[in-house]
Protein backbone atom coordinates (compact mmCIF):
# COMPACT_ATOMS: atom_id res chain seq x y z
CA UNK A 1 0.00 0.00 0.00
CA UNK A 2 2.28 2.87 -1.07
CA UNK A 3 1.02 6.15 0.10
CA UNK A 4 0.21 8.84 -2.40
CA UNK A 5 0.42 12.54 -1.44
CA UNK A 6 -0.89 15.05 -4.37
CA UNK A 7 -0.02 17.87 -2.41
CA UNK A 8 3.71 17.65 -1.52
CA UNK A 9 3.66 15.62 -5.09
CA UNK A 10 5.43 12.59 -3.10
CA UNK A 11 4.89 8.64 -3.62
CA UNK A 12 6.61 5.99 -1.34
CA UNK A 13 6.77 2.50 -1.23
CA UNK A 14 7.58 -0.02 1.02
CA UNK A 15 9.62 -2.84 -0.23
CA UNK A 16 10.46 -5.85 2.99
CA UNK A 17 13.22 -8.14 2.82
CA UNK A 18 12.15 -11.85 4.16
CA UNK A 19 13.94 -14.88 4.79
CA UNK A 20 15.64 -17.43 7.13
CA UNK A 21 17.73 -16.01 10.34
CA UNK A 22 21.23 -15.52 8.82
CA UNK A 23 20.67 -15.44 5.36
CA UNK A 24 21.53 -12.19 4.25
CA UNK A 25 18.74 -9.67 3.92
CA UNK A 26 20.51 -7.43 6.37
CA UNK A 27 23.82 -7.52 4.27
CA UNK A 28 21.19 -6.98 0.93
CA UNK A 29 20.90 -3.62 2.99
CA UNK A 30 24.02 -2.55 4.01
CA UNK A 31 25.66 -3.21 0.72
CA UNK A 32 22.64 -0.96 -1.12
CA UNK A 33 23.32 1.74 1.67
CA UNK A 34 26.82 1.62 0.91
CA UNK A 35 26.51 1.85 -2.94
CA UNK A 36 24.01 4.72 -3.15
CA UNK A 37 24.98 8.22 -3.47
CA UNK A 38 24.21 10.04 0.04
CA UNK A 39 21.89 12.31 -1.36
CA UNK A 40 19.80 9.70 -2.39
CA UNK A 41 19.56 7.54 0.93
CA UNK A 42 18.85 8.69 4.53
CA UNK A 43 19.89 7.01 7.91
CA UNK A 44 19.85 3.26 7.51
CA UNK A 45 18.39 1.83 11.20
CA UNK A 46 19.50 -1.26 12.44
CA UNK A 47 17.52 -2.86 15.39
CA UNK A 48 19.88 -5.45 16.35
CA UNK A 49 20.79 -7.41 19.43
CA UNK A 50 24.70 -7.26 20.94
CA UNK A 51 25.45 -10.29 17.99
CA UNK A 52 24.20 -7.93 15.33
CA UNK A 53 21.19 -10.07 15.07
CA UNK A 54 18.21 -8.13 13.84
CA UNK A 55 15.84 -7.79 16.50
CA UNK A 56 13.18 -6.06 15.28
CA UNK A 57 13.76 -4.88 11.12
CA UNK A 58 16.39 -3.12 9.80
CA UNK A 59 15.12 -0.05 7.68
CA UNK A 60 16.94 2.09 4.83
CA UNK A 61 15.08 4.67 2.83
CA UNK A 62 16.46 5.52 -0.46
CA UNK A 63 15.34 8.60 -2.97
CA UNK A 64 15.21 7.96 -6.22
CA UNK A 65 14.68 11.47 -6.88
CA UNK A 66 11.95 13.49 -8.95
CA UNK A 67 10.14 11.63 -11.43
CA UNK A 68 7.90 13.69 -13.62
CA UNK A 69 7.34 15.82 -10.73
CA UNK A 70 6.85 13.48 -8.01
CA UNK A 71 9.39 12.66 -5.55
CA UNK A 72 9.70 8.87 -5.41
CA UNK A 73 11.03 6.94 -2.46
CA UNK A 74 11.39 3.80 -1.55
CA UNK A 75 11.57 2.46 2.02
CA UNK A 76 13.50 -1.15 2.41
CA UNK A 77 12.92 -3.23 5.75
CA UNK A 78 13.92 -6.31 7.39
CA UNK A 79 12.23 -8.58 9.04
CA UNK A 80 14.08 -10.54 11.59
CA UNK A 81 14.55 -13.92 9.86
CA UNK A 82 14.70 -16.09 13.70
CA UNK A 83 11.58 -18.29 14.27
CA UNK A 84 10.72 -16.58 17.49
CA UNK A 85 10.49 -12.91 16.30
CA UNK A 86 7.23 -14.11 14.46
CA UNK A 87 5.47 -11.05 16.05
CA UNK A 88 7.53 -8.47 14.43
CA UNK A 89 7.78 -10.14 11.44
CA UNK A 90 4.19 -9.81 10.92
CA UNK A 91 4.22 -6.40 11.96
CA UNK A 92 6.87 -5.33 9.39
CA UNK A 93 5.02 -6.92 6.67
CA UNK A 94 2.16 -4.02 7.20
CA UNK A 95 1.43 -1.79 3.96
CA UNK A 96 4.02 -3.88 2.16
CA UNK A 97 4.38 -3.22 -1.73
CA UNK A 98 7.01 -5.48 -2.55
CA UNK A 99 8.37 -8.64 -1.33
CA UNK A 100 12.29 -10.10 -2.02
CA UNK A 101 12.35 -13.46 -0.12
CA UNK A 102 16.34 -14.13 0.54
CA UNK A 103 16.76 -17.63 0.85
CA UNK A 104 19.85 -19.27 2.29
CA UNK A 105 21.58 -21.73 -0.72
CA UNK A 106 23.60 -23.99 2.07
CA UNK A 107 22.06 -27.71 1.54
CA UNK A 108 21.56 -27.29 5.37
CA UNK A 109 19.58 -24.58 5.30
CA UNK A 110 17.44 -26.21 2.68
CA UNK A 111 14.43 -27.11 4.98
CA UNK A 112 14.79 -23.23 6.89
CA UNK A 113 13.79 -21.94 3.88
CA UNK A 114 10.33 -23.63 2.91
CA UNK A 115 9.55 -23.25 6.81
CA UNK A 116 9.94 -19.61 5.96
CA UNK A 117 8.41 -19.25 2.90
CA UNK A 118 5.59 -20.97 4.90
CA UNK A 119 5.63 -18.38 7.27
CA UNK A 120 5.50 -15.64 4.96
CA UNK A 121 2.50 -16.76 3.26
CA UNK A 122 0.84 -17.26 6.66
CA UNK A 123 1.85 -13.88 7.42
CA UNK A 124 0.29 -12.58 4.79
CA UNK A 125 -2.42 -14.18 5.03
CA UNK A 126 -3.51 -12.60 8.39
CA UNK A 127 -3.27 -9.34 6.28
CA UNK A 128 -5.76 -10.64 3.96
CA UNK A 129 -2.68 -10.48 1.32
CA UNK A 130 -2.13 -13.17 -0.76
CA UNK A 131 1.66 -13.28 -2.46
CA UNK A 132 0.21 -13.76 -5.94
CA UNK A 133 -1.34 -10.09 -5.74
CA UNK A 134 1.97 -8.73 -4.39
CA UNK A 135 5.26 -7.83 -6.11
CA UNK A 136 8.16 -10.51 -5.20
CA UNK A 137 10.84 -11.60 -6.33
CA UNK A 138 13.67 -14.18 -4.75
CA UNK A 139 17.03 -14.61 -4.62
CA UNK A 140 19.20 -17.62 -3.70
CA UNK A 141 22.27 -16.10 -1.86
CA UNK A 142 25.17 -17.53 -0.61
CA UNK A 143 25.83 -19.02 -4.23
CA UNK A 144 30.05 -18.75 -3.42
CA UNK A 145 29.76 -21.63 -1.45
CA UNK A 146 30.79 -24.85 -1.88
CA UNK A 147 27.62 -26.83 -0.19
CA UNK A 148 24.84 -25.46 -1.73
CA UNK A 149 21.59 -26.45 -3.16
CA UNK A 150 20.89 -27.20 -7.19
CA UNK A 151 18.94 -23.62 -8.19
CA UNK A 152 16.63 -26.48 -9.51
CA UNK A 153 15.87 -28.42 -6.13
CA UNK A 154 15.37 -24.40 -4.65
CA UNK A 155 12.87 -23.27 -7.36
CA UNK A 156 10.84 -26.21 -6.83
CA UNK A 157 10.58 -25.73 -3.55
CA UNK A 158 10.24 -22.37 -2.79
CA UNK A 159 9.30 -20.57 -6.05
CA UNK A 160 6.22 -22.54 -7.42
CA UNK A 161 4.58 -19.19 -8.90
CA UNK A 162 8.04 -19.32 -10.34
CA UNK A 163 8.37 -15.51 -9.74
CA UNK A 164 11.42 -13.84 -10.84
CA UNK A 165 14.75 -15.24 -9.19
CA UNK A 166 18.52 -13.72 -8.84
CA UNK A 167 21.56 -15.74 -7.53
CA UNK A 168 23.61 -13.98 -5.39
CA UNK A 169 26.37 -13.58 -3.28
CA UNK A 170 25.59 -10.50 -0.78
CA UNK A 171 28.63 -10.32 0.73
CA UNK A 172 30.23 -9.06 -2.25
CA UNK A 173 27.34 -7.44 -3.73
CA UNK A 174 26.86 -9.51 -6.27
CA UNK A 175 22.84 -9.88 -7.60
CA UNK A 176 21.58 -7.42 -4.90
CA UNK A 177 20.98 -4.75 -7.27
CA UNK A 178 19.30 -6.82 -9.61
CA UNK A 179 16.98 -7.94 -7.22
CA UNK A 180 15.75 -4.69 -6.00
CA UNK A 181 15.77 -3.33 -9.15
CA UNK A 182 13.38 -6.03 -10.27
CA UNK A 183 10.84 -5.76 -7.47
CA UNK A 184 11.18 -2.13 -7.98
CA UNK A 185 9.82 -2.32 -11.32
CA UNK A 186 7.25 -4.81 -10.29
CA UNK A 187 5.78 -2.35 -7.70
CA UNK A 188 5.89 0.36 -10.11
CA UNK A 189 4.04 -1.39 -13.29
CA UNK A 190 1.74 -2.00 -10.44
CA UNK A 191 1.02 1.29 -9.84
CA UNK B 1 -5.91 -5.00 4.89
CA UNK B 2 -6.90 -3.25 1.56
CA UNK B 3 -4.41 -3.33 -0.93
CA UNK B 4 -5.74 0.40 -1.85
CA UNK B 5 -3.01 2.77 -2.17
CA UNK B 6 -3.21 5.75 0.33
CA UNK B 7 -3.93 8.45 -1.68
CA UNK B 8 -4.34 12.31 -0.18
CA UNK B 9 -5.54 15.23 -2.32
CA UNK B 10 -4.67 18.90 -2.65
CA UNK B 11 -7.65 19.97 -0.35
CA UNK B 12 -7.26 17.23 2.45
CA UNK B 13 -3.52 18.21 2.61
CA UNK B 14 -3.93 21.18 3.80
CA UNK B 15 -6.78 20.33 5.68
CA UNK B 16 -4.62 18.43 7.88
CA UNK B 17 -2.12 20.40 8.13
CA UNK B 18 -4.56 23.52 9.23
CA UNK B 19 -5.72 21.06 11.84
CA UNK B 20 -2.29 20.06 12.62
CA UNK B 21 -1.28 24.06 12.74
CA UNK B 22 -4.59 24.77 15.21
CA UNK B 23 -3.01 22.34 17.22
CA UNK B 24 0.64 23.05 17.74
CA UNK B 25 -0.57 26.71 18.12
CA UNK B 26 -2.91 25.65 21.00
CA UNK B 27 -0.50 23.61 22.69
CA UNK B 28 2.87 25.10 22.14
CA UNK B 29 4.43 22.00 21.27
CA UNK B 30 8.02 21.79 19.63
CA UNK B 31 6.41 19.99 16.31
CA UNK B 32 3.46 17.55 15.44
CA UNK B 33 3.66 14.22 13.19
CA UNK B 34 1.63 12.16 10.86
CA UNK B 35 2.19 9.10 10.27
CA UNK B 36 0.56 5.97 8.44
CA UNK B 37 0.44 2.71 10.17
CA UNK B 38 3.03 1.38 7.90
CA UNK B 39 5.82 4.10 8.75
CA UNK B 40 5.27 6.51 5.84
CA UNK B 41 5.45 10.09 6.77
CA UNK B 42 1.92 11.79 6.05
CA UNK B 43 3.22 15.17 6.82
CA UNK B 44 4.59 17.14 9.92
CA UNK B 45 4.46 21.17 11.55
CA UNK B 46 6.68 22.67 13.57
CA UNK B 47 10.16 22.82 14.41
CA UNK B 48 11.54 19.61 12.58
CA UNK B 49 14.77 20.70 11.72
CA UNK B 50 17.02 18.67 14.43
CA UNK B 51 14.59 15.56 13.57
CA UNK B 52 15.42 12.74 10.71
CA UNK B 53 11.68 12.70 9.97
CA UNK B 54 11.71 9.42 7.24
CA UNK B 55 13.67 7.30 10.52
CA UNK B 56 11.10 8.92 13.05
CA UNK B 57 8.36 8.04 11.09
CA UNK B 58 9.48 4.13 11.10
CA UNK B 59 10.63 3.98 14.40
CA UNK B 60 7.05 5.42 15.84
CA UNK B 61 5.08 2.93 13.76
CA UNK B 62 7.50 0.29 14.76
CA UNK B 63 6.94 1.50 18.63
CA UNK B 64 2.83 1.76 18.20
CA UNK B 65 2.96 -1.66 16.58
CA UNK B 66 4.99 -3.27 19.25
CA UNK B 67 3.21 -1.91 21.93
CA UNK B 68 -0.55 -2.69 20.45
CA UNK B 69 1.30 -6.67 20.59
CA UNK B 70 1.54 -5.92 24.05
CA UNK B 71 -1.95 -4.89 24.62
CA UNK B 72 -3.05 -8.29 22.95
CA UNK B 73 -1.16 -9.99 25.16
CA UNK B 74 -3.01 -8.62 28.27
CA UNK B 75 -6.44 -8.60 26.49
CA UNK B 76 -6.11 -4.98 25.34
CA UNK B 77 -7.07 -3.97 21.42
CA UNK B 78 -4.64 -1.41 21.64
CA UNK B 79 -3.18 1.18 23.45
CA UNK B 80 -4.85 4.20 22.19
CA UNK B 81 -1.93 6.43 23.53
CA UNK B 82 1.49 6.29 23.91
CA UNK B 83 3.69 8.68 26.19
CA UNK B 84 7.57 8.82 26.30
CA UNK B 85 9.29 11.53 28.48
CA UNK B 86 12.56 12.79 28.32
CA UNK B 87 14.50 15.26 30.13
CA UNK B 88 14.10 17.98 27.77
CA UNK B 89 11.66 16.78 25.34
CA UNK B 90 9.04 14.31 25.53
CA UNK B 91 6.50 12.36 22.94
CA UNK B 92 3.01 11.34 23.04
CA UNK B 93 1.12 9.06 20.56
CA UNK B 94 -2.23 8.53 19.55
CA UNK B 95 -3.91 7.05 17.06
CA UNK B 96 -6.66 8.12 14.41
CA UNK B 97 -9.39 6.12 12.85
CA UNK B 98 -6.97 2.63 14.09
CA UNK B 99 -4.84 3.56 10.95
CA UNK B 100 -3.03 6.98 11.30
CA UNK B 101 -0.57 7.79 13.47
CA UNK B 102 -0.36 11.26 15.20
CA UNK B 103 2.79 11.85 17.12
CA UNK B 104 3.08 15.21 19.41
CA UNK B 105 7.12 16.20 20.27
CA UNK B 106 6.87 18.75 22.72
CA UNK B 107 9.31 19.90 24.99
CA UNK B 108 8.96 22.43 28.75
CA UNK B 109 6.88 25.15 27.42
CA UNK B 110 3.72 22.74 27.80
CA UNK B 111 2.81 20.11 29.46
CA UNK B 112 0.66 16.13 28.88
CA UNK B 113 -2.23 17.74 30.36
CA UNK B 114 -2.99 20.40 27.93
CA UNK B 115 -1.93 17.86 24.65
CA UNK B 116 -4.60 15.84 26.21
CA UNK B 117 -7.37 17.94 26.82
CA UNK B 118 -6.04 19.95 23.06
CA UNK B 119 -5.75 16.95 21.01
CA UNK B 120 -8.83 15.59 21.28
CA UNK B 121 -10.52 18.21 18.73
CA UNK B 122 -7.79 17.75 16.82
CA UNK B 123 -8.53 13.96 16.65
CA UNK B 124 -11.98 14.67 15.89
CA UNK B 125 -11.15 16.89 12.81
CA UNK B 126 -8.74 14.39 11.50
CA UNK B 127 -11.00 11.58 11.97
CA UNK B 128 -13.74 13.53 9.45
CA UNK B 129 -11.07 14.58 7.12
CA UNK B 130 -9.66 10.97 6.81
CA UNK B 131 -12.77 8.60 6.76
CA UNK B 132 -13.22 11.32 3.19
CA UNK B 133 -10.16 10.25 2.60
CA UNK B 134 -10.85 6.44 2.70
CA UNK B 135 -14.25 7.01 0.98
CA UNK B 136 -12.39 8.50 -1.74
CA UNK B 137 -9.84 5.44 -2.21
CA UNK B 138 -11.98 2.97 -4.09
CA UNK B 139 -11.92 6.31 -6.49
CA UNK B 140 -9.37 7.29 -6.87
CA UNK B 141 -7.11 4.48 -8.67
CA UNK B 142 -8.27 6.69 -11.94
CA UNK B 143 -6.35 9.33 -10.85
CA UNK B 144 -3.38 7.16 -9.88
CA UNK B 145 -3.67 5.37 -13.31
CA UNK B 146 -3.77 8.91 -15.17
CA UNK B 147 -0.65 10.34 -13.16
CA UNK B 148 1.22 7.15 -12.86
CA UNK B 149 1.07 6.14 -16.57
CA UNK B 150 3.30 4.83 -19.10
CA UNK B 151 5.58 7.72 -19.09
CA UNK B 152 6.18 7.87 -15.78
CA UNK B 153 7.26 3.91 -15.29
CA UNK B 154 9.59 4.33 -18.07
CA UNK B 155 11.13 7.49 -16.28
CA UNK B 156 11.10 5.89 -12.66
CA UNK B 157 12.96 3.06 -14.13
CA UNK B 158 15.05 5.02 -15.87
CA UNK B 159 15.97 6.49 -12.55
CA UNK B 160 16.39 2.79 -11.06
CA UNK B 161 18.98 2.05 -13.52
CA UNK B 162 21.07 5.03 -12.99
CA UNK B 163 20.49 4.69 -9.01
CA UNK B 164 22.38 1.45 -9.53
CA UNK B 165 25.23 1.92 -11.62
Amino acid sequence: MSVINYSSREITFKIVFYGTGLGGKTTNLKVIYNKVSPDQKGKMISLATEMDRTLFFDFLPMDIGSVKGFKTKFQLYTVPGQIYYNASRKLILKGVDGIVFVADSQVERFEDNIESMDNLLENLQEHNLKIEDIPFVLQYNKRDLPNISSLDDLQKSINPWNVPYFEAVATQGIGVFETLKAVSKMILQRL
Amino acid sequence: MSYENLSIFEQDFWDINNSLNRLLTSTNATALLLVDKAGQMITSVGNTTSVDLVSFGSLAAADFAATSQLALLIGEDEFTELFHQGKQENIYITIVLSRIILVVIFGKTTNLGLIRVRIKSAVSDLERIFSNIFSKLSSSSGRARETFNDDFKKAAESELDDLFK
